[in-house]
């Protein structure tokens, strides 16, 4: 058994595709029309064989408050792994994205978190060297 | 402060995870309950649950010793030591 995909929940279908593509880097895998909705999944360049991220439409009604709860209390939906988290949030930053937490080390990684204009806090960790 | 409220810091105040709380928060103002937990694990102490630090949290609030604000829709904790204040020249004071 493998885990080939995970997934978060995003307000805007188009708004997620620009950002997690154009902002963040990911590329489109798969996007295929599904009724008046699309399958949606963006990779990694540096992997594109490997876990799909599915930018999957918020329309559950249990999906807002979920969303809500999370951000309120500045918990990430998604974590990304990053080579050098500060370099990655001088990048960001500079596109305009909003942090909602600037780099800080916590045991054996460094990590931020971001703010994916989708309704979602990801968090990006970068794994400290031994 | 009413004998009460001194009681609420005084009780705020009697838990080691809650005087690292505002340890952490004077150190690092504007913080998350993630940010809170995320630094709490990182300083190897024990590691609490979001549940229990959400009730460190909710007591020193009432000590008014936390004060939240809205960063977009994000909740954010600092510090407000002015109760500290108040319980030395109400109470320590006169015995330091």
């Amino acid at each position: 058994m493998r885990i080939y995909i995970t997934s978060v929940f995003v307000d805007d279908l188009s708004k997620a595709l620009d950002f997690y593509t154009r902002v963040l880097g990911f590329q489109v895998k798969h996007d295929v029309p599904i009724g008046e909705s699309r399958w949606l999944t963006v990779v990694s360049p540096e992997a594109p064989e490997g876990t799909e991220l599915l930018l999957e439409p918020s329309g559950h009604p249990a999906v807002k408050p979920f969303k809500d709860a999370l951000v309120e209390d500045g918990i990430p939906a998604a974590s990304f792994q990053v080579d050098d988290l500060d370099a990655e949030h001088n990048r960001l930053r500079d596109l305009g994205v909003s942090f909602t937490m600037a780099p800080m080390d916590a045991g054996p990684v460094r990590m931020a978190v971001l703010d994916d204009t989708c309704g979602n806090l990801i968090q990006l960790v970068q794994m400290l060297g031994e | 402060m009413d004998a009460e409220q001194l009681d609420q810091v005084f009780k705020a105040l009697a838990d080691p995870t809650r005087r690292r709380i505002i340890d952490r928060l004077r150190e690092q103002p504007d913080q998350s309950l993630f940010q809170i937990c995320a630094a709490s694990v990182a300083q190897g102490g024990v590691a609490l649950s979001r549940q229990a630090i959400t009730q460190h949290l909710d007591m020193l609030q009432k000590a008014g010793l936390i004060q939240v604000r809205w960063a977009g829709r994000t909740k954010i904790h600092s510090l407000n030591l002015h109760p500290l204040q108040k319980a030395v020249d109400l109470w320590l004071r006169k015995h330091l």
